[in-house]
């Protein structure tokens, strides 16, 4: 997702670049009627339009398909395990730290004192899921690990003084 | 159809309380960017001050940005906007007072009282310092944040009513007439229509932002007045993304006041241009709960909304104003000096900054990216290389010896530094994201520090260059108060 997101941006931001250069580089010699160059200008930025709406609509609908709120439907099997999560001033407490690969896990995140942010790293450092620990709240994250290792854990949200030790982990394997 | 002649207009010079404002936004910047150098080279491992002062000093430049860039933006509208509309000089410069009374307040809580709970405050945190500082530092913290507060709604307050009684109601300082009925060519201008946008979001943002400060006062003293945390962050984010944005929306006056009279076309505030601002006014107030992706216990429309209206808002940015811009620089003859080069950068730093941002906005993308160093990335892009270059833009304009004046090899190299300074520190930025880094840590695991070191080496050379536009602007201060002919006739017009 990160790197799609990366590609995606850069494309746009060159596209974007390239636009600007385009006019600074069109901008030296006048053409002194405005009028049929406004007119030629937005009959292209009626297009300009088109094209984006056409690109951004399927692209805004497509990313609501698949929401991280609910659990996925039918994407793995076997019985949902669940780690109860509370945030501190700054220490992670969970009631179990290992799961199985490639079954449902729920991890019910809340805090006991001010907001923090559960973020899960995968082996490789990336980040691959979180939820905002907020006291009086309790968010779900609905996951399924797809391989064994050791997970990291991160405070996603400023705590205080401490916030970027806040770590810890979760094994995923056979115990 | 309204036609497209230019009617040029004498450049006016900037009132001495303008000055003040500006003078005032060079010193605060320079010094908040510095503190900004300060965390990157502490997270690159080339100096260590140690969390706690990585903590206030993060404080610091939070707060401190969003306050000054404001000031400085307020400049800017309240510059053009008294143009057509009359406004106090005595508000503005109240607002000015209380605004360093709010900053001396908040430089009190940090510094000497130790607070670090980032300019977010997000409740409990403010009250819940394990020790770490106060309650009376908290307090004067969020009472600093309440005065800074209270000047700027005294300020649009008095532009709220400059604006209604010359032109009879905020609906028509948006153009209202003429974008539901026919347009009869007699909109206000593009400063009185940015400014009217900026005046409605910012009064109800301020307001909302004022109640959750004065509740959370409350709650300093008086602990069993309890706050729901969901309902805090809901009313900060709302107030903090509507005021840090209605700070584009103002300084990018500068650029509809300014660009036409380097290329002598005019910027018509015509149909697709008024329902640009009237949705932006909408967008701006509904767009914060991309904020709050990440709290899932807030009802999924709500959030789904923040979402939707992240992609629409990028519409009136891409297709209205930076369109727009370059439409009057397009074989317009223009010359190219620092303040026209740095307005036209500025439209694309706003442009290329809403990328990211946007994408940041998708649920699926901030599921792995919230908070991750991805979100600096693109409002640094926007605020630095846009807010701030218009800023720096108008600077230069108001010092601008005379229309032909040439600009020293030195400013050239400055635009330059600053242009490759913001892009190589943002898009590092946006790599640390991409790599998941996260955001405000005092300390980076071992695979994010590399990057850090290349943003700190490029925030150097940002800063380098911002220091040549302030000491330019500085010794010009004379030329500024002055009216004359400043920006250069385009070519084929001047010879
Ligand atoms: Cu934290």
């Amino acid at each position: 997702m990160q790197e799609t997101a990366w590609q995606v941006s850069l494309v746009l931001m060159l596209m974007i670049t390239f636009g600007v250069v385009f006019v600074a580089i069109n901008s030296g010699k006048r053409e002194e009627e405005y009028g049929p160059l406004v007119k030629r200008a937005y009959s292209f930025r009626t297009k300009l339009f088109w094209a984006v709406a056409f690109v951004f609509f399927p692209a805004m609908i497509y990313n609501l398909m698949s929401l991280p709120y609910s659990p996925k439907a039918a994407a793995s099997s076997g019985p949902t395990q669940v780690i109860n999560v509370t945030g501190h001033m700054w220490y992670w407490e969970m009631d179990r730290d290992q799961v199985e690969p490639n079954q449902p896990v729920d991890i019910r995140v809340t805090s006991a004192d001010v907001n923090h942010g559960f973020g899960i790293y995968d082996p490789d450092l990336r980040l691959i899921a979180q939820a905002q620990a907020m006291p009086g709240y309790t968010n779900v994250i609905h996951i399924t690990f797809p391989k064994e290792g050791t997970y990291r854990v991160l405070c996603m949200e400023y705590c205080g003084v401490a916030h970027h030790n806040m770590m810890t982990e979760i094994k995923v394997g056979k115990s | 159809m309204a036609t497209y002649t230019y009617t040029p207009v004498p450049d006016q010079g900037a009132k001495a309380g303008v000055l003040a404002y500006l003078v005032i936004s060079c010193v605060v910047l320079l010094l908040m960017m510095l503190f900004g150098l300060l965390m990157r080279m502490e997270q690159a491992q080339m100096i260590s001050i140690g969390a706690l002062w990585f903590y206030k000093i993060m404080t610091l430049h939070g707060a401190g940005m969003v306050g000054i860039v404001a000031l400085a933006g307020a400049a800017i509208m309240w510059h053009f906007l008294r143009q057509y509309v009359d406004l106090s000089t005595g508000i503005f410069m109240a607002n000015l007072i209380l605004f360093l009374t709010g900053v001396v307040m908040i430089l009190a809580s940090v510094l000497l009282g130790d607070f670090h709970a980032a300019w977010t405050f997000l409740f409990p945190l403010p009250t819940t310092s394990m020790g770490m500082w106060s309650p009376g530092a908290a307090a004067l913290f969020m009472g600093g944040l309440l005065v800074i507060g209270v000047g700027f709604v005294l300020l649009h307050l008095d532009i709220a009513r400059a604006i209604i009684s010359r032109y009879g109601g905020l609906g028509r300082g948006l153009g209202w007439p003429q974008l539901f009925g026919p347009d009869d060519g007699n909109a206000p201008p593009p400063a009185v229509v940015a400014s009217t946008m900026v005046t409605i979001v910012n009064l109800i943002g301020l307001v909302v932002g004022a109640s959750i400060l004065v509740m959370m006062l409350i709650n300093v003293y008086v602990p069993t007045f309890e706050i729901d945390p969901l309902l805090a962050k809901g009313m900060i984010y709302f107030f903090g993304h509507v005021f840090i944005n209605a700070v584009i929306y103002m300084a990018v006056i500068a650029v509809y006041e300014i660009l036409p009279r380097y290329t002598q076309r005019p910027w018509k505030a015509n149909k697709v241009f008024l329902a640009s601002w009237t949705a932006s006014t909408i967008m701006v107030m509904f767009i914060f709960p991309h904020h709050l992706l990440m709290d899932y216990a807030y009802p999924k429309w709500f959030l789904i909304m923040g979402h939707i209206i992240g992609y629409l808002n990028t519409f009136p940015i891409l297709i209205v104003t930076g369109y727009g811009a370059m439409m009057i620089v397009y074989r317009s003859g223009i010359r190219w000096d620092m303040c026209s080069r740095l307005l036209f950068v500025s439209l694309f730093g706003w442009a290329v900054g809403a990328m990211p941002a946007f994408i940041d906005g998708t649920i699926t993308v901030n599921y792995v990216m919230h908070n991750t160093l991805w979100v600096p990335g693109h409002f640094h892009t926007y605020l630095l290389l846009g807010m701030v270059a218009m800023v720096f833009g108008f600077m230069y304009y108001l010092g601008k010896p005379n229309e032909n004046a040439p600009d020293s090899a030195l400013d050239v190299a400055a635009f330059w530094g600053f242009v490759i300074g913001t892009m190589g520190f943002t898009m590092s930025f946006l790599y640390s994201g991409k790599i998941s880094a996260a955001r405000r840590y005092a300390e980076h695991l071992p695979e994010w520090v590399p990057y850090d070191k290349i943003a700190s080496y490029f925030a150097m050379l940002l800063i380098a260059s911002v220091l040549v536009f302030i000491f330019r602007f500085l010794t010009r201060l004379g030329l500024a108060s002055r009216d004359y002919q400043r920006a250069s006739l385009a070519r084929s017009m001047a010879t």
